[in-house]
């Protein structure tokens, strides 16, 4: 039996996977099963069709076009496979794939995350099976303990303690949220987890579920996600179909049931006590611990919060053990770590790595590096909350404490790479305007704080930076992290952090010199007429609208530094590229 | 994300009424409530609002509170096409911003706007999770990526032009 696999994620879709499908589709006559399948984190190279023969891999075709659907069909139908050679992935892809370490991702990409018996097939909910039937509530959350898995959200807190926490709250009604608010721009690993896996995440929170003693299980998605809460809602009432859900759960005394409810965009949620109070109907703002969730949380009752990652490292962790989780990895952080590799990177996409790992080795490595002619500048990591890190830096090692030590943070996992073509300060300031707009105004600090900051950040792009500016945003910054209530606050200026402390010079130059060494920042901006190569055509001259290029007699044509308004209309219009973006200052003549 | 075919208002508040009792009149659904109460009108009416409140015993200004923290949430009618505009960090460093100028300019509207014709609304959001698409925009529910100012006015010109082909 031959088969198509069509990866169907959202980027797959959007880079037409829904057309291959169809085409493939009008063509199924030639005796070929067709299936659908998630995302194989190779963003890049989407659409991507694996074909298979009696089970086993034969050709994995990139890239594909609806145009490819009839030789993709011959093939499948004769098994002459070299006739869609021109369109498999080239061994330096495959082996991004062969060097990474999958737990969390392993069915991505592979599974079919419409159809349970696929699930089934693969052992999936076997893990779930076995802590139900054979285990004690503790003796999971023993092999929890053992596996030393923590919060794959960003804070990196040890699983089995909010469990255990919850497991020994009082009270007969028990809470398990699964939080799959993943608000941090450039993150998308919790994205695909839900959209090409979904029953994983179930097993996961099922067997959380079970170690708390909590009978409700909530996955709380972003609205912004459509597929993933279509494709979790149909998982759910698969698994509640088979009996691994509801009463009786598995064959076991245990009863649990599970709902899906969707965000509705507010960065803020992603904070465990907001996104309680979201769920409470009310306004998603995050109010002080203690008490905790595990003691006092939805509804008043012990909540138990996760992020959707940390749930999709659980079954693996029952099925092979803890101590095999824990052999991956660093002293302390152990397993490995989804990241989603954005920006300018060569190959975007998710990658799932051992902990310990190099920066470098992800974003070189496995990324191939920056995929414009520039040089690397920085790789944005943690999200908002987090920093931006120089090329010296590549050498730390993933790793929740290593990466704190840097000023980034491990975050949900989102890496964004920069080129040397973008400026830190509006990078900054991009940051800033997030948080500040995402801030949800119960606390001074954070309400007005971030404010301030983009409000510095913005007169030094203007070119009206002042003296002290740099001491005053390091004033704010401690003043913010130390009176914000939550970890939004807290962590807000961060990015303003790293800058200061790795990309000085360059917000100093932005202030003293006012000027924007990677040329981005527009009132800082140098034009300027190369002598050499302008041919006195005068085509600039009818672009310019406030006619600031003049003729200097016996020279060519110069710019009037003091009246150009920096609107870029006259680039595209010299033919010989002479005109150009100054970095440092007018060079004299 | 469906086109929207607003009901008048009597006839969508009858249907509120049903949806309310699914949610029995709960105010811990709130948040569910008006989502599914946007689906219905396309956006949150006034009255509608007033409605949840009174059903629900809420107090009005807790369920406009709630409408208005949320960016999903409309409390003007939205265009027959709309538009996300992704703003995340990815399209952020893939150069959004001149892509986000020539929407702006080609529409006549600023973020959060709906053309006059009532065809297109123009949001920005914080991220769609299409990073290695970027910069990237959904239109009801489709992805476009790698975009360029022109490839993203062309998106719309296509959509407009198919709009006015009887």
């Amino acid at each position: 039996m031959r088969t198509a696999a069509v990866g169907q994620g959202s980027c797959g879709l959007a880079a037409g996977a829904g057309e291959v499908y169809a085409a493939l589709e009008q063509l199924q006559g030639g005796g070929f099963r067709l299936r659908t399948v998630g995302c194989l984190g190779m963003c890049y190279l989407e659409p991507i069709v694996d074909l298979y023969e009696d089970g086993v891999l034969a050709r994995r075709l990139v890239r594909v076009k609806p145009d490819d659907a009839p030789a993709i069909a011959n093939a499948l139908t004769s098994g002459r496979w070299e006739e869609v050679n021109r369109l498999a992935i080239s061994q330096e892809d495959e082996a991004v794939l062969a060097g990474q370490t999958r737990i969390a991702l392993r069915g991505c990409g592979l599974v079919d995350p419409t159809d349970i018996d696929d699930y089934i097939a693969r052992g999936g909910y076997e893990a779930a099976r076995h802590a139900l039937t054979a285990l004690t509530p503790e003796q999971v959350i023993a092999e929890v303990k053992a596996s030393g898995l923590a919060g794959r959200g960003g804070a990196g807190f040890p699983t089995w303690r909010k469990w255990d926490g919850a497991r020994a709250a009082s009270g007969d009604v028990k809470y398990l949220i699964c939080n799959g608010d993943e608000g941090d721009p450039g993150a998308f690993m919790d994205r695909a987890l839900l959209e090409s896996d979904p029953h994983r995440v179930i097993e996961g929170m099922l067997i959380g579920a079970y170690a708390t003693g909590a009978a409700e299980l909530i996955v709380y998605i972003r609205a912004e996600y459509p597929l993933a809460v279509s494709r979790l809602r149909q998982a759910a009432e698969q698994a509640q179909a088979q009996g691994f859900l509801g009463p009786h759960a598995m064959g076991s005394e245990f009863s649990c049931r599970i709902r899906v409810r969707t965000g509705a965009g507010a960065f803020v949620c992603g904070e465990e006590t907001a996104l309680i109070a979201s769920l409470e109907g009310r306004r998603g703002m995050p109010s002080l611990r203690p008490p905790y969730p595990v003691q006092q949380g939805y509804k008043g009752k012990p909540t138990c919060i996760n992020n959707v990652e940390t749930f999709a490292n659980i079954p693996w962790i029952l099925q092979n053990g803890g101590a095999a989780f824990a052999a991956i990895g660093t002293e302390h952080s152990k397993g490995t770590k989804v990241f989603a590799l954005a920006g300018q990177v060569r190959r975007g996409g998710l990658v799932e790595v051992p902990m310990g790992t190099s920066l470098r080795e992800v974003i070189f490595g496995l990324g191939g590096g920056v995929r414009t002619r520039a040089a690397f500048k920085a790789v944005q990591m943690g999200g908002p909350s987090g920093g931006c890190l120089p090329e010296s830096m590549l050498d730390t090692p993933i790793d929740y404490q290593a990466l704190a030590a840097t000023g980034a943070m491990m975050g949900s996992g989102g890496m964004v790479v920069m080129d040397d073509s973008t400026c830190m300060v509006e990078m900054a300031r991009f940051f800033l305007r997030f948080t500040a707009a995402e801030s949800c105004g119960k606390c001074v600090p954070c309400r007005i704080g971030t404010r301030r900051a983009e409000e510095i950040l913005t007169r030094i792009i203007d070119g009206q930076g002042r003296e002290g500016d740099v001491e005053l945003l390091e004033e704010l910054s401690a003043a913010v992290q130390d009176g914000a209530l939550c970890g939004l606050g807290r962590t807000a200026l961060n990015p303003v952090l790293t800058t200061l402390r790795y990309f000085r010079d360059e917000l100093v130059a932005h202030v003293r010199d006012k000027s924007c060494p990677a040329g981005q920042c527009v009132a800082l901006r140098t034009y300027y007429i190369i002598p050499k190569l302008c041919r006195n055509c005068r085509l600039c001259l009818k672009s310019c609208p406030v006619n600031c290029i003049i003729r200097v007699p016996g020279k060519t044509f110069i710019i009037d530094q003091d009246a150009c308004i920096k609107c870029d209309a006259c680039i595209p219009f010299c033919p010989f590229d002479a005109i150009v973006v100054l970095k440092e200052g007018v060079p004299d003549a | 994300m469906s086109e929207c075919r607003a009901p008048t208002l009597e006839s969508g508040l009858t249907r509120l009424d049903e949806m309310l009792r699914e949610y029995d009149c709960d105010s811990d659904n709130l948040v569910a409530i008006l989502q599914r109460t946007q689906e219905l009108f396309g956006y949150l009416p006034e009255e509608a609002l007033t409605h949840i409140a009174a059903a629900t015993g809420c107090p009005a200004s807790a369920v406009f509170g709630v409408s208005t923290f949320y960016s999903q949430f409309r409390t003007t009618p939205v265009g027959k096409y709309l538009i996300l505009l992704c703003k995340g960090t990815a399209c952020y460093v893939s150069g959004v911003n001149p892509i986000e100028s020539a929407l702006q300019n080609y529409l006549g509207v600023p973020d959060g706007g709906t053309t006059e014709d009532g065809l297109f609304t123009l949001e920005n959001v914080a991220c769609i999770g299409c990073c290695c698409l970027a910069p990237a925009m959904m239109i009801n529910g489709r992805t476009y990526g790698h975009l360029t100012p022109n490839y993203a006015v062309s998106v719309l010109k296509e959509l407009r032009a198919r709009e006015e082909t009887p």
